[in-house]
């Protein structure tokens, strides 16, 4: 508003003018593909161009009485949740650890804890698969859920990272002189207060394992294999709009992830407002 | 108060506070650690562990050894000048004897023809023809006559070369290289020199990529920066929404649009600019579309929040001072928002660099990038030293920017440039 109001020359007008322009491409650019794809799964032909034939619901029959995708669904879901709990509890331990951590080998510590974001998927995928073969890993859930949980606890360390910066060590001290037992000091005074950021990693860590399909592609057997997966076979072999159909699901779980993380920030920043 | 200061009675009691505090300190740091180890250890066995083993493959050559033991011994004081001794023969007889019968023979025959083209025949024909032990004596002559090769220096030469137990063959390959007979390094025949190109090819679309990034980019967090908090939030739903939408959602998205019945090439056509349709999809065009979309929240946001730091008043300073408005800009705004270009830019970079699934479905033969022969390798042709040794190359690009990417984020730290 105040930068709004000192574009006074014609010059500046021209740009800012340029920048919601060249903005609202971009927008479009980052939406409209996402936008696209979503009514062709309610389409009534087989296949995926404009204009729809007719309005069904067929694709979506398909995709709920085809065991292949809701095997691939139910995968993700077990896997998905399994990685996200192990990873919450190892990753608030370390963040809380990492917090009261005094060393020089703390920052090494760090990085290597968040490594797992940054190496390329397939290299991570292709050290388990030889790593995880000849002990029987491979093909399994077990397998999957440890390596999608290395893969998300970095994210539950950063967001409960995040929380424990702002968080006064002095209550846990407090706690610790009333008489509470570190146990009870952990359940009543810390955990509340970083809950916020548990929860946020927690939809960070689900994210990370319901859209990973590398390491799914390097070892999961047919039996494993989760809904990203059966959606690469899908574009891969012949992309029927029961694809569209997946996609939609998986946009509507991503929806549901972004609105309640969205909900937690603004419900944590109401919360420091009124104690500040 | 400081420890000089106390005489008397309390500097009875100073020395047993002292250490009763650094005690208490120790028990906090023995706990806190104690905190961090269960996740050290989960990552050993899942991350660090996996991918030490995938390094160590990289320069692991014991096939040939296992499978022909006695000439690899033999071989070991061969000067490899001229031809070697009868023994070797002799060994290299009894060898691929023993390893018919126990079947490493194939093992041995696979790595000795990533060496040598052709060494697969020469080895299985060899062990095929050879009936039993030769006589003493007649060891050379006998394979000399099952099969030519063995009168070659260069079949000898690629027997002790492979013969472990570790070697930089691969890691040699990876960089189109390869020793010659007399072991210098040379470059590979050309038909096996692909790698450079596609470490090129990966470089080069990863830094299309982002440069499309930071030009897509900047204006959006400019814009996001410079609106009231209410209209910015809502406006950065546009940029949360792809970001948490699965990459095969958008992946999927983008072959719908751009196929030759696309909406993109329909409204071309409808609109009159085209007649037939344009390929858009499974070329590098494509893959750069894509991988844009699908890296840009990358760089927004970092951007975003270094704009966000960057105080108006800087601005209108520079106003009042009398510089135009580029000027201002050039010389005031950019070079404050240089951190936050940096730090996306590596992001987007690092992560472009080990892109698989966006080229694997939009991209044609020619726009794989390294991770898709990374892939290949592993899990197609099994040539996994080859695999492992390209990882170590990728790896080793990654780690190196990836630091650079941690100096940058932190100096922005402790300038107060960065606030996530």
């Amino acid at each position: 508003m105040s930068d709004n109001a000192s574009l006074r020359t014609p010059s500046q007008r021209i740009a800012w003018t340029a920048t919601i322009v060249i903005s609202t491409l971009v927008f479009i650019f980052l939406i409209a593909p996402i936008l696209a794809i979503m009514p062709l799964s309610v389409s009534s032909g087989s296949y995926l161009t404009y204009p729809l034939p007719g309005l069904s619901l067929r694709w979506y029959d398909d995709f709920i009485n085809s065991p292949r995708w809701m095997n691939s669904l139910k995968n993700s879901m077990i896997i998905g949740v399994a990685s996200t709990l192990l990873s919450m509890v190892l990753g608030t331990l370390a963040a809380l650890g990492l917090a009261q951590w005094k060393s020089r080998f703390k920052p090494l510590a760090l990085a290597f804890v968040l490594s797992p974001v940054v190496v390329p998927g397939v290299i991570t995928a292709v050290g388990l698969y030889f790593f995880f073969a000849p002990i029987g890993l491979t093909g399994s859930y077990l397998g999957l859920i440890l390596a999608h949980t290395a893969l998300a606890t970095p994210f539950v360390v950063i967001t409960v990272g995040a929380t424990l910066q702002s968080f006064d060590t002095n209550l846990a001290r407090a706690a610790a002189s009333l008489g509470a037992s570190p146990l009870q000091a952990f359940r009543r005074v810390i955990l509340p207060l970083i809950l916020p950021g548990v929860a946020s990693g927690a939809l960070f860590a689900f994210a990370t394992s319901f859209d990973e399909v590398v390491i799914v592609l390097f070892m999961a057997g047919p039996e494993q294999r989760t809904l990203p997966r059966e959606m690469f076979s899908g574009i891969r072999e012949n992309i029927s709009p029961t694809i569209t159909a997946a996609a939609v699901i998986l946009t509507t779980v991503s929806v549901i992830l972004l609105a309640t993380l969205e909900g937690l920030r603004r419900r944590n920043e109401r919360l420091k407002g009124s104690s500040a | 108060m400081t420890a000089t200061s106390l005489t008397g009675a309390n500097a009875l009691t100073e020395v047993p506070l002292k250490r009763r505090l650094r005690r208490a300190e120790r028990t906090r740091q023995v706990k806190a650690l104690a905190l961090v180890l269960p996740l050290l250890v989960f990552l050993l066995f899942t991350f660090a562990g996996p991918i030490a083993g995938m390094l160590w493959r990289a320069i692991d050559d014991r096939e040939v050894r296992q499978a022909l033991p006695q000439t690899v011994a033999a071989l070991a004081s061969w000067d490899g000048k001229d031809l070697p001794d009868e023994k070797a023969y002799a060994a290299l007889a009894s060898d691929i004897l023993a390893a018919r019968a126990s079947g490493t023979i194939a093992i041995a025959a696979k790595r000795l023809n990533y060496a040598l083209n052709g060494f697969r025949t020469i080895l299985t024909s060899t062990a095929r023809n050879l009936k039993a032990v030769p006589e003493p004596g007649t060891a050379r002559e006998t394979l000399g006559k099952i099969n030519p090769a063995w009168r070659e220096r260069t079949t000898w030469t690629t027997i002790k070369d492979a013969g472990g137990p570790v070697t930089g063959f691969y890691l040699l390959a990876a960089l189109d290289l390869t020793r010659n007979v007399d072991g210098a390094i040379v470059a590979a025949p050309p038909d096996q020199a692909i790698y450079r190109d596609v470490f090129g090819r990966t470089f080069l679309i990863s830094l299309g990529v982002t440069v499309l990034c930071l030009l897509l980019g900047f204006p959006v967090a400019y814009l996001l920066a410079t609106l009231p908090p209410g209209r910015s939030n809502l406006l950065m739903i546009f940029v949360l929404l792809p970001f948490w939408t699965s990459l095969l959602v958008r992946t999927c998205a983008w072959i719908v649009l751009l196929q030759s019945k696309g909406v993109v090439n329909d409204s071309l056509h409808w609109l009159g600019i085209i007649d037939e349709p344009l390929r858009l999809i499974y070329n590098r065009f494509g893959v750069c579309v894509a991988m844009t979309h699908v890296l840009l929240p990358f760089m927004i946001l970092p951007l975003y929040s270094s704009m966000k730091a960057i105080s108006p008043a800087y601005m209108r300073a520079a106003a009042s001072l009398g510089a135009p408005p580029l000027t201002a800009f050039l010389r005031i705004y950019l070079p404050q928002t240089l951190p936050g270009i940096g730090a996306g830019g590596l992001l987007v970079f690092i992560l472009a660099l080990g892109y698989y699934i966006t080229p694997a479905l939009v991209g044609g033969a020619a726009d794989q990038m390294i991770s898709y022969f990374i892939a290949l390798y592993t899990t197609e042709t099994a040539n996994w030293g080859l695999a492992s040794a390209l990882g170590a190359v990728l790896l080793l690009a990654t780690i190196l920017l990836a630091l650079v990417y941690g100096k940058l984020v932190q100096g922005q730290q402790v300038t107060g440039g960065m606030k996530n």
